[in-house]
């Protein structure tokens, strides 16, 4: 009954209308509200989320369309209490203002991370420039990804 | 003392509005400044630490709410520091002097030799056995603040001026942060159909079509020409809302031209016209230059399109707002609503950066209006993101011309800044209308706009005033009676174009007389700490071994003390000008007095340079029609990882000096920075922002 797709490692089944937003569905039916909603328009970046592995737009994703997929949301980065590099290095850094942007940003992070541990700083701001921060929080975004990389190289979990 | 005592104290007399010690063992911080994203809890926090000695974790901090934190009016201006900053320093002080005194009493002992160490007191660096938890008394919390206690001496400072992380931003990297996030039981999801216009009226609305395009259930609340859709389901409302613009007809909306988009509109429109300064010289026998530079409309284009919550539930109303003044909303909603105002209540929960008053305060009056409707429902709404773009106050387009009579060296003896502007404040305290009130039936009329008064850093006029040693300087301030769009504050008001066209100017008249545009500056510039910093810059920049101009790479630099009162700043910027400008790197400097967070404050002055740089190179809110037409990032494009440059700051440290409000203090400098540098870089002057690649054309094809 339902669709049926792994969020965060586990199986859920939602009865939303197929065409319902994956980010209305992450949200509202399954109180993930860690995925942001910032334009709806897939210009922003704030509703990131991993799809298999890759960091998609959720806000105008049909939620049909992520059947028996795997969805990774910002509350997924956390394991077992214990948070991601990524997330102690945004800590470290300070790296962000308001934050809204961040957990979409460290969603393209992750993965970024997954693919390449030792990214340039190129690198980083190619898999951030579909992302949007006006508190201009940018140079510490891009140290704290870097950051992140070296505690992912020198053997943090990630 | 009364008379020296912020104005957040004499309007929150009492101890207890501010400081409480729970029986956890911690201390309850309440405060009316509330937080942005600019850091500010955690330094407000870290001052009470200081001044108590206790331990930063055992802190907790309650910021606007109109039932139990204290009233501090609204949290802009760049004044959080400095108002409330001192106020719980003072608060903090006083109540450990009295407690303390009250325990050397008791052990017969002089105060001075009694320590706190965490909360505990120590006599002799000996436990007393006492703690705040086991001495402050009910009497201490009723009394009213005198302001008498003597704060710590900053050289004894151990958490001030340290870069304390701030608490909430693990949230903001975790999970649920914002009021957005807010789960309340009975809630309902809604979204307004906003009129287009003040004095638009329904003529027609399909709701048969809009019922069918949404697939599920929900309610239209209707009172006047205000609409909302209502339901359980966010996405079912949202489909109505968007499916409602095609299914409507609203009669008497005003109709706009792109001509109107331009600052140069102003001119010759009605205005509130007045002169600031020294009288306009009769004649003169001194050559005069004069030129006209400019700021379109800008938008505030917060990351997240506004939100509010309310509930109305045995008659009182609770609404919870991103907005940056709890009380002044509180007042707003009892008021419309026909509520006293001790029936309504406004908490403040975070939203994200707005830089200036944006949809927040219109998306909790939205919220409290469909509430009233539906009792004992928590109504969330949510704006759309083009409703954000399309209906937000925007900052006003800018028109700032300069005049200035020179001496035979080329060095100004008279100086005009000449402004033409809407209204740079339009809060509803100042008479701003709110949406849904101008939508419900019976609207007042419209306030004549105004600006902030010259005491406050003015509005328009804010910065105009040169702090150069000019013999004779005067503003006239031209404050259009009306604007094509709604205004409103937006970070450092006329601050970003007025020190634009100021600094610019600055640089033609140091090149007409053949002088370098720092020396130029340093020799009509005798304030200390401003020429600390421009020496500053210009030596990390490599400024004395700048290029000729003309060469598609350019350097500029400028700098303005924010409201010619508060933090001083410096900024030169380094880029090329190819089709477009791409900024490559920036040096800033900048002097805030005593820095309670230098992270913070880095990660402020660092900000605000991103986002003037955005401002200056890239935005501008465009109408036509019926309103803004800007309606997304697509259509107001903002700096973007890859266009952002290399920044390298400085804070001055400077623990003596007061503390000067910065969140605003690069804003101006940026914008001028990046004009003077592009003028190096092409080797003509473009004075209208934004300086795109089409603006930029246009100005080289005039030659």
């Amino acid at each position: 009954m339902g669709i049926e797709l792994s969020v965060n490692g586990r199986i859920v089944s939602t009865g939303a209308d197929p065409s319902t937003p994956l980010l209305d569905v992450l949200r509202n039916h399954l109180d993930l509200r860690g995925s942001r909603y910032g334009c709806g328009l897939e210009q922003c970046g704030s509703c990131m989320v991993l799809i298999d592995g890759k960091a998609e737009y959720s806000c105008a994703r049909e939620v049909g369309s992520v059947t028996g997929r795997s969805v990774t949301t910002i509350e997924g980065l956390t394991v077992d209490g214990r948070p991601h590099p990524l997330q102690v290095a945004f800590l470290q850094e300070q790296a962000g203002q308001c934050g809204y942007c961040l957990s979409g940003i460290l969603i393209s992070a992750k993965a970024l991370l997954d693919q390449n541990s030792s990214p340039s700083r190129a690198d980083i701001v190619a898999a951030l420039d579909v992302h949007l921060c006006r508190c201009g929080a940018h140079p510490r975004i891009l140290r704290a990804v870097e950051k992140a990389a070296a505690m992912i190289r020198e053997g943090a979990s990630s | 003392m009364s008379d020296t005592l912020p104005l957040s104290i004499l309007n929150n007399r009492r101890l207890e509005k501010w400081l409480r010690f729970d029986p956890d063992r911690t201390l309850r911080l309440a405060v009316g400044k509330v937080e942005i994203g600019q850091g500010v809890l955690t330094a407000l926090t870290q001052i009470a630490a200081e001044e108590l000695d206790v331990g930063i974790d055992r802190i907790t901090i309650l910021s606007g709410d109109t039932a139990e934190a204290p009233d501090e009016g609204s949290t802009s201006s760049s004044q959080s520091i400095e108002v409330s900053g001192r106020s719980v320093r003072l608060v903090s002080a006083e109540l450990r002097q009295r407690v303390v005194g009250r325990l050397a009493q008791r052990l017969n002992c002089s105060p001075s030799d009694i320590t706190v160490e965490d909360g505990s007191f120590l006599l002799e660096a000996q436990p007393t056995g006492h703690d705040y938890w086991s001495f402050v008394s009910d009497a201490d919390y009723a009394a009213d603040i005198s302001g008498s206690a003597e704060p710590k001496s900053p050289s004894l400072y151990r958490v001030v001026g340290q870069p304390v992380p701030r608490k909430d931003l693990i949230a903001k990297v975790s999970g649920a942060a914002f009021i957005h996030d807010i789960v309340r039981p009975d809630m309902l999801h809604a979204r307004v159909l906003r009129q287009p216009s003040r004095g638009a009226a329904l003529a027609a609305f399909d709701e048969a079509a809009v019922r069918r395009a949404a697939r599920g259930d929900f309610q239209v609340v209707r009172v006047g020409n205000f609409v909302a859709f209502v339901g359980p389901d966010e996405t079912v409302v949202q489909r109505a809302a968007v499916s409602a613009l095609g299914h409507t007809r609203w009669e008497g909306v005003r109709v706009l031209t792109p001509a109107q988009q331009e600052a140069a509109w102003f001119v010759g429109q009605p205005s509130d016209d007045r002169l600031i300064g020294d009288a306009a010289p009769a004649s003169s026998s001194h050559e005069v230059v004069s030129a006209t530079y400019s700021r379109p409309y800008v938008a505030h284009a917060a990351m997240a399109p506004s939100c509010g919550l309310a509930e109305f539930q045995d008659g009182h109303m609770s609404v919870w707002s991103h907005t940056q003044g709890v009380y002044p909303l509180r007042n707003s909603i009892a008021e419309i609503l026909g509520l006293t105002k001790d029936q309504v209540t406004v908490r403040h929960a975070h939203g994200a950066g707005c830089y200036g008053h944006n949809g927040a305060d219109d998306a909790a009056m939205d919220a409290a209006v469909i509430a009233k409707e539906l009792p004992g429902h928590c109504i969330r709404v949510q704006w759309r993101r083009e409703e954000e773009f399309g209906f937000e106050p925007v900052s006003t387009a800018h028109r700032t011309m300069i005049r200035a009579e020179l001496d035979a060296s080329g060095r100004p003896v008279d100086w005009t800044t000449e402004v033409w502007a809407g209204s740079h404040v339009q809060r509803p305290i100042y008479g701003g209308l709110f949406l849904a009130q101008e939508a419900l039936p019976n609207p007042p009329p419209p306030a004549r706009p105004g600006d902030p008064p010259e005491a406050n850093g003015g509005g328009g006029t804010r910065n105009g005033t040169p702090l150069y040693d000019f013999a004779a300087k005067r503003i006239v301030h031209h404050l259009a009676l009306s604007t094509p769009v709604r205004t409103s504050s937006l970070r450092g008001l006329g601050a970003l174009p007025n020190v634009f066209a100021m600094e610019c100017f600055m640089d033609e008249l140091a090149e007409r007389s053949g002088m370098d545009p720092v020396a130029y500056r340093l020799s009509l510039l005798s304030d200390p700490r401003a020429r600390y910093l421009i020496e500053n810059v210009a030596a990390r920049c490599g400024w004395a071994s700048r290029g000729p101009a003309g060469t598609g790479r350019g350097l500029g630099l400028a700098w303005s003390r924010y409201k010619n009162r508060a933090a001083y700043a410096c900024v030169a910027v380094e880029l090329e000008v190819d089709q477009e400008v791409r900024l490559r790197r920036v040096w800033c400097a900048a002097d805030a007095g005593l820095v309670i967070n230098p992270d913070g404050a880095k990660n402020q002055v660092e900000g605000g340079i991103i986002h003037a740089a955005s401002m200056t190179l890239k935005e501008q809110v465009t109408l036509d029609g019926a309103g803004i037409t800007s309606l997304d990032w697509a259509s107001y494009p903002i700096m973007t990882f890859s266009e952002v440059p290399d920044i390298a700051t400085e804070i001055v440290h400077a623990p003596d000096q007061p503390t000067l409000g910065m969140g605003e203090c690069t804003f101006g400098p940026t914008a001028a920075a990046i004009g003077n540098a592009v003028a190096h870089a092409l080797g003509v002057r473009v004075r209208d922002m934004p300086l795109t690649r089409e603006r930029i054309a246009e100005v080289l094809a005039r030659g």
